[in-house]
């Protein structure tokens, strides 16, 4: 009885850890090994992750992966650059989806569900169609420059498709909803009665938020800021389709030299590279689900 | 009947439960008789609900074993003990009427469907809630969820129902009425009861005995007046009701009590109901605060004189709750008193007033003298 | 109307014009009769020109169904896993390997989709050197792939419903003589099915859209439709895809409407029970 009880709770942990240490950590640890192995015309294409000598297992390491991204200036840059555009965009969405949060989370309890859904909604549609409706809005003959022109604003199309600026609207516009969400779960808390006070002890509106509700409010800045910061670092579909063709982001980087390139040590040292970007922004999102989670129960 | 009427029916001997480094239940011994209501009283943290989790099954004893009726259930899972329990958030499953809530327990028995129907019907009947079966949990009121909890635990009829905090969701006025409908409904159904509770007014109302527990120990177990009037610790004392609490030495030991001098009292303390202390001893002196009369200094009484049990003050605070006033006495002392005093006669003439010179004065048997 | 107000009102309408507009003109040139897919032919138009092209392509359709059986295997075993794991991670306590299980879990949701995409394709191409299977990639590498990272959004979904229910449910079920599976099948799974719904759909979603992961693990022959979409839309506007937004944008705004419809019944059910239960107190 006892011992089925125990075998019971064993399964319900074990076969979801099982999967995920095959299906998940292992390859990681592949990654990280191909990482430090040298490229070589072979199916596949790099020098064995293990060899045999005299019957005692050996792990041959080479650094040529490492060496070679850090002195072809065109790795550095797109990892700049892939930084740069997660960070403006991720100060953007802020921008743009704090009022919004905060507007809704200040409307009625009839109108707050429906809003609510129309920030959802397009997050249940398709993420590359919606990428792609862009490409119609911003090229030179797009919905956008032939607004402008019929409006006589402009004389000639502007170039607005594979720009940097395309690359912006992308990422804030897919990843908006993402930094609302967390944020109106914020906001949403508030007490009302702490603005009152601060009104009552002679607190100017403006005053009042910088000095009550901002402060309050950054778990969900933090919170909706990593949910942007993070996909946008590594994305491939925006910039491949709306971004410049001569600045790659080095989610792009990664897969070009996979599957151009058909160079796998250097596209596994490149994505331990992004991961060694990306460890303090993941690890301060674990701690703030955590803390969620905790303060749930 | 496996046991007479007064030995133990629940036996817990010695059991000790550690989380960790934590102890949270600390060595303790307890016997509880066939059909009484035994209330675990403490502050949280005390170990009360560890203790009651304890005997529900859903904590295992680091040491020590559990006995009802002559069984040992120290490690049977709480699924196979003829015990029920009453939870403080009542666990009602929202997704169940009321009906299948009740009825849940006894489908495990595997019992017949009409038979089930008919025990629910019983026992909702019992407790008031008959014509509610189809109601979800979310459509009941506050006193009607803590009565179909009620009737979930019971309608297996236990040999131990255990309720945890059962009155602590009701507001007070709804407390008094569910208080005396809980204790008609274990006399007609003549289950033992043991409750947890952090109130007080709540263990001393309900309980046949108590038990107070500390820092994961039961420090003093018995009847309500037993506990209040002879309390066995400062701690006992100071956690139910309120209490003035004076340290001082015996300075005379003899067969009509002990005599204390207390320099923070200001008088020599003669309590004729306590004996045991040697002479010099360091102890305390506990007077409840309705044991002390209050008069006007000079009507009786010789002013400023040594006297037994007799202190002189002035009243610095007074607080009318209605039924009684508090008196708040600074004693030449430097220390503060309470006293409280029923509000007999209506609008009295002169009642005594702040800063007013006070004589306050206890008779023999009131004081409790402590060594702990 | 206090002006800060009024502000942060016209910012959340812009934001909403925002997000919409990019949609509704995927919704109106879908009927534009015009190749020139943002010129309006008003002569032609509207028209179902491209709804009927859309339909008699034959590699979209494949395409479609492919990833409509994915996104359902993905998401039914996501969902097994992801419970289990919800499971474990709200209700076992402190047990051994909690904490790998715990940072497996989220890690997948943090993870760039390329790093996944590229490890597991390296699992795969690892494992079929040193066992054999799978013998190469395909529907199944891609389900495979799909489940790991979809059951880490069920897994987060279950477990913080599991968190907002009181364990002591369970306990009381269990007091009451229920044995540990007994009180899952009636208590536990009860109470957790609107998030295992709600993981399942999510899990089915995410399946059905995503193109990052699955172009490593795909092989030929076993293109989804977004892969297919994608290599349309790389090389310009195609109206087709239009009309192809449309019907799936029409078929999630439905959904959504329904559920959110059906979810304000039931507050506003709830709401008017409360009020009953409250009168009944008096």
């Amino acid at each position: 009885m006892r011992l089925s009880q125990a075998m019971g709770r064993r399964l319900i942990a074990g076969v979801p850890t099982l999967w995920l240490l095959v299906l998940f950590l292992i390859p990681f640890l592949i990654v990280f090994r191909i990482s430090f192995s040298e490229v070589r015309l072979a199916i596949p294409p790099y020098t064995p992750l293990l060899s045999w000598h005299h019957g005692a297992p050996h792990f041959e390491v080479h650094w040529s992966a490492y060496s070679f991204l850090f002195t072809d200036p065109m790795y550095v840059s797109s990892y700049l650059y892939s930084l740069k555009v997660a960070a403006v965009s991720t100060v953007c969405c802020l921008l743009i989806g704090y009022p919004m949060a905060y507007a809704i989370a200040r409307s009625g309890a009839a109108t707050r569900p429906l809003l609510l859904m129309l920030i959802v909604l397009p997050f249940w549609t398709s993420f590359l169609l919606r990428v792609y409706a862009w490409i119609g809005l911003l090229k030179n003959n797009g919905v956008i420059n032939n607004v402008l022109l019929s409006l006589g604003v402009i004389h000639h199309p502007l170039a607005l498709l594979q720009t940097d600026f395309a690359v912006y609207i992308g990422i804030v516009y897919s990843y908006l909803p993402f930094m609302i969400l967390p944020l109106y779960a914020n906001l949403e808390k508030h007490d009302p009665a702490l603005l009152e006070a601060a009104a009552d002890l002679g607190a100017r509106p403006a005053r009042a938020f910088a000095a009550i509700t901002l402060p309050q409010s950054i778990p969900g800045i933090a919170a909706g800021s990593l949910l942007v910061f993070i996909p946008a670092v590594g994305e491939y579909v925006i910039p491949t389709l709306l971004g410049r063709p001569d600045q790659l982001m080095i989610g792009r980087v990664l897969s070009d030299e996979f599957f151009e390139n058909r160079d796998w040590p250097v596209a596994s040292a490149v994505a331990i590279l992004i991961l060694l970007l990306l460890i303090v922004p993941i690890l301060l999102f674990q701690r703030l689900e955590r803390r969620q989670l905790e303060a749930a129960q | 009947m496996a046991s007479a009427p007064d030995a133990a029916y629940v036996r817990v001997s010695d059991v000790s439960k550690k989380f960790g480094d934590f102890t949270a239940v600390d060595h303790v011994s307890l016997d509880i008789r066939r059909g009484e209501i035994f209330c675990l009283l403490g502050g949280s943290g005390s170990g009360k609900t560890t203790l009651l989790r304890m005997l529900a099954g859903f904590e295992t004893p680091t040491t020590g074993r559990i006995e009802i009726d002559g069984q040992d259930l120290s490690h049977v899972p709480p699924y196979e003990r003829p015990v029920n329990m009453m939870f403080q958030s009542y666990a009602l499953f929202p997704h169940m009427s009321v009906e299948k809530n009740v009825g849940f327990g006894l489908e495990q028995e595997h019992l017949g469907r009409d038979a089930i129907r008919r025990q629910v019907g019983e026992i909702l009947e019992i407790v008031k809630m008959s014509g509610y079966g189809a109601r979800k949990p979310h459509q009941l009121s506050g006193g009607q969820r803590q009565r179909v909890a009620l009737a979930r635990a019971l309608v297996k009829r236990p040999k131990l129902l255990l309720l945890d905090e059962p009155l602590a969701a009701l507001d007070r006025k709804l407390r008094e009425h569910t208080q005396f409908e809980l204790l008609n409904i274990q006399q007609r159904l003549g289950v033992t009861f043991i409750v947890v509770t952090h109130d007080q007014e709540e263990a001393m109302t309900l309980g046949t005995r108590l038990g107070v527990m500390n820092h994961g120990r039961i420090v003093q177990v018995g009847t309500p007046s037993d506990i209040y009037e002879s309390p066995a610790s400062r701690f006992v004392a100071d956690f139910i009701g309120s209490v003035n609490l004076f340290e001082g030495r015996v300075v005379a030991n003899g067969a009509d009590g002990l005599c204390i001098t207390s320099a923070d009292l200001g008088c020599t303390v003669r309590a004729e109901r306590a004996a045991g202390s040697e002479h010099g001893a360091t102890v305390w002196t506990a007077i409840r605060p309705e044991k002390i009369q209050i008069s006007r200094a000079g009507a009786g009484g010789a002013d400023g004189a040594q006297n037994e049990n007799l202190v002189a003050g002035t009243v610095k605070e007074i607080a009318y709750m209605g039924d009684m006033s508090i008196y708040l006495v600074r004693l030449d002392s430097g220390s503060m008193l309470r006293v409280t005093l029923p509000n007999v006669l209506r609008g009295a003439e002169r009642p005594i007033a702040r800063e007013e010179r006070v004589m306050l004065s206890w008779h023999g048997s009131s004081p409790v003298v402590l060594t702990e | 109307m206090k002006p800060q107000g009024l502000l942060t009102r016209i910012a959340l309408a812009l934001g909403l014009v925002f997000l919409y507009v990019p949609i509704v003109s995927m919704i109106v040139f879908s009927f534009n009769n015009s190749r020139l897919v943002t010129v309006w032919d008003a002569a032609h138009s509207p028209t179902l020109k491209w709804y009927g092209v859309l339909l008699h392509n034959e590699q979209i359709l494949t395409a479609a169904w492919l990833s409509i059986r994915i996104a359902l295997t993905a998401a039914s075993a996501a969902v097994v896993l992801g419970t289990l794991a919800g499971v474990a991670l709200a209700r076992l306590g402190a047990f051994r390997g909690r904490l790998l299980l715990a940072g497996m879990v989220t890690a997948p949701i943090v993870m760039p989709e390329v790093i996944t995409g590229l490890s597991l394709l390296l699992l795969f191409v690892a494992l079929g050197q040193l066992i054999g299977w799978p013998k190469g990639v395909g529907a199944v590498t891609i389900a495979l792939a799909h489940i790991t990272f979809c059951m880490a959004y069920v897994t987060v979904v279950v477990q913080s419903r599991l968190a907002g229910f009181d364990e002591s449910l369970e306990e009381a079920a269990m007091d009451l003589g229920a044995r540990p599976l007994k009180v899952f099948f009636r208590i536990t799974l009860p109470l957790i099915l609107p998030a295992i719904a709600s993981g399942w759909l999510l899990a089915f979603t995410l399946s059905w859209d995503d193109l990052v992961i699955t172009q490593f693990v795909a092989g030929p022959g076993s293109s989804t439709l977004p892969m297919v979409v994608f290599s349309k839309v790389r090389f310009g506007v195609t109206p087709d895809v239009n009309a192809l937004a449309t019907i799936l944008v029409l078929l999630v705004a439905t959904g959504i409407a329904i559920s959110t419809v059906w979810m304000g019944y039931q507050q506003r059910r709830r709401e008017r029970d409360l009020q009953l239960a409250a009168a009944a107190n008096l």
